[in-house]
């Protein structure tokens, strides 16, 4: 594949073109990741539930084969189509497969990160099915042509004057309208309208059950619910990573996703299905898509624990300062920029970089994936394999000579301190990109080992 | 080889070494009062909670409170004279215009204010989300503390269930919470002291 349009950074440079703009986005999901916290506290067992859950998905990866081996069988027993995609593209064939055999070519779709990955939308509409997502932050950007900037929360880059522009032309909401729970209502009338006529609905899954053969959607909005029973047809879609062995295990899992998500104690719908209703199809496709290659990678297995709360992009600093479209992959943030490069090194290789390595995503994540270590170890990969671009390389070259030199490292300490204090326009211009959105620190008049040598004298 | 024997293959070979499932996997919540718990969850998600001692008071506040809503539905038997909207209709699409229902569910969650509704308590599985406003009507004693020991009193469970913790809401436009997104924009919970 070739690579994304803009890189990270570059894309980033644009997104931070708006400061005020940025500083709202920033605050925005900072306001989210305190929730979390606020959320997560009145648990005294938090941390113990991490830890718990953490295990399951451990438990999950080593016995993935007969977990799911249980799950299609059990499904199969409970009147459950059962289906296996191993890449994208035969996913989406499954799901038009479906369609067409039921004369079908319109379909509501509640949220489903899988779809975004599998550009299932796109390759629907080129083949004559109108898709419609439901979930009011998804139904915003389909409108927009755009891709979902966030897992949970699709919309959050946008403004309240953006959407109310929006649906001024979309859905004939008054112009300069701007109330939420206004534009709300035209969403709602506007979807109740598709849930009513609509013979196909798809959903995600957010955990399926082995031990059951059942499976779990949550949402908020209940559009999962409101497409599926009103469906002749429901077709539900999962990376075979959701897989849980018990359903009693629900009890941990539904404990952390929604407190770590948004950091309310459940979403308003957690809806259990197991078996289709009267006179309905239910369709499961379990897909695989790179997922039993990482499965193979001892050192980004794990990242395959994710339970998609997307608490990791409300902490990390760079995704609340570069926004989530500036990462060019249907999951953003941290943990999809562990995610993405398994699926595609070279259109990928920015993403590991585009990261402090801060550690705060690992410290929120509610199953404990060490995302920032992967993070840090994607990168000796991308080094090793040739995947990392030559500017880096240089200045990584460069950066060894210096560094792995005492002496020349001290001369250039202070060629750097005296360039910076007598022509700081040296550095204070948009060749240096630590320039970029801030000014740079005043440079100190010694370094500390000239103060370190001075003291020890005295 | 088909993909799903491709899939397992593959992960066969690619799966780490075995480990066990921890050995605790349940947590409990010592509320000093589960019911004031569940309430205060409740309050927190705009659903009022209601206390009724037998059916005839909930017949009475049922009236007081949707007396003069049209197209009233319910699946509790004490409350058939009350009701306008017959749910017995065989496509659920019929049920678009129902502006309020009544429905027994089985038990709530302290800890987040949820009840748990399944196949057994509905005639249709779409109802509790098709209506514009929902109650639901539990027993009092049907609290539990955690989601834990919700799994426990669901071991055996029908086609389908849900937790449902207040009315449908979203906060997708700018981070500002709105009550009513696709499902019920209304919320109240009865809790019924006997039968």
């Amino acid at each position: 594949m070739s690579k994304a349009l803009m890189e990270h950074a570059e894309a980033s440079e644009v997104f931070n073109r708006d400061e005020p703009y940025v500083n709202w986005h920033d605050e925005t999901l900072w306001f989210v990741r305190q929730k979390r916290d606020k959320s997560s506290k009145q648990l005294p067992e938090w941390e113990q539930l991490r830890e718990t859950a953490s295990s399951i998905k451990h438990y999950v990866l080593s016995h993935m084969d007969e977990l799911l081996i249980s799950f299609e069988q059990k499904a199969r027993e409970n009147g459950v189509h059962v289906h296996w995609a191993a890449d994208a593209a035969e996913h989406n064939e499954i799901v038009l497969g479906l369609l067409k055999q039921h004369k079908i070519d319109k379909m509501v779709k509640s949220k489903s990160m899988l779809t975004e990955e599998c550009h299932m939308n796109d390759f629907l509409s080129k083949n004559g099915i109108e898709v419609i997502d439901t979930d009011l932050g998804e139904r915003i950007v389909q409108l927009r042509n755009e891709p979902p900037s966030h897992i949970v929360l699709p919309a959050i880059h946008l403004k309240k004057k953006d959407i109310g522009d929006l649906f001024h032309e979309h859905l004939g909401t008054e112009a300069g309208a701007t109330d939420p729970q206004y534009l709300t209502e035209a969403a709602r009338q506007h979807l109740r309208d598709k849930f009513l006529t609509r013979r196909a609905a798809l959903t995600g899954v957010n955990f399926a059950i082995a031990e059951t053969g059942g499976f779990v959607v949550s949402t908020n909005e209940g559009n999962a619910d409101m497409g599926a029973h009103l469906a002749d047809i429901h077709i539900a879609c999962m990376g075979f990573e959701k897989i849980i062995p018990k359903q009693e295990h629900l009890g941990v899992f539904l404990r952390l996703l929604a407190r770590s998500a948004t950091g309310q104690p459940i979403t308003t719908y957690s809806s259990h299905f197991k078996k289709p209703r009267e006179g309905q199809e239910m369709h499961i496709v379990i897909v695989d898509n790179g997922r039993s290659t990482q499965l193979g990678r001892a050192d980004f297995r794990s990242s395959l624990k994710c339970i998609r709360c997307g608490a990791c992009m409300n902490t990390c600093p760079v995704y609340r300062r570069s926004g989530g479209h500036s990462y060019h992959n249907a999951v953003a943030g941290p943990i999809g920029s562990i995610l993405a490069p398994n699926l595609d090194m070279t259109k990928n290789a920015d993403l590991p970089f585009a990261s402090t390595l801060c550690g705060s995503c690992s410290n929120v994540c509610p199953v404990k994936i060490d995302i920032h270590d992967q993070l840090y170890k994607w990168r000796q990969v991308l080094a090793k394999e040739g995947y990392v671009p030559k500017s880096k390389e240089i200045g990584i070259r460069a950066m060894s000579t210096v560094l792995s030199q005492p002496r020349f490292y001290q001369w250039s300490g202070r060629l750097g301190r005296t360039v910076m204090r007598a022509m700081p326009f040296m550095v204070n211009n948009g060749m240096n990109p630590w320039y970029k959105q801030r000014d740079m620190p005043e440079p100190p008049k010694e370094s500390f080992r000239d103060w370190y040598v001075r003291n020890r004298k005295e | 080889m088909s993909s799903r024997d491709n899939i397992l293959k593959q992960i066969r070979q690619n799966k780490p070494s075995e480990t066990q499932l921890p050995s605790v996997e349940r947590f409990d919540s010592l509320f000093e009062n589960t019911e004031e718990k569940f309430r205060e969850m409740l309050a927190a998600i705009y659903t009022e909670v209601i206390v009724v001692k037998d059916t005839d008071e909930l017949a009475q506040k049922a009236q007081e409170l949707y007396g003069s809503v049209v197209n009233r539905a319910t699946t509790i038997p004490a409350l058939s004279n009350w009701a306008d909207f017959s749910l017995n209709v065989s496509d659920p699409h019929e049920l678009e215009t129902i502006e309020i229902a009544i429905l027994s569910a089985e038990f709530g969650v302290a800890e987040n204010g949820a009840v748990w509704i399944s196949d057994q308590y509905l005639p249709h599985r779409v109802l509790p989300f098709i209506t514009q406003n929902l109650a639901f009507v539990i027993p009092r004693s049907a609290i539990v503390n955690n989601m834990h020991e919700a799994y426990v009193r669901l071991q055996e469970t029908t086609g389908w269930g849900c937790f449902i913790a207040g009315p449908s809401k979203t906060a997708d436009i700018e981070q500002s919470l709105v009550i009513g997104a696709h499902g019920a924009r209304s919320m109240v919970i009865f809790l019924l002291e006997s039968e």
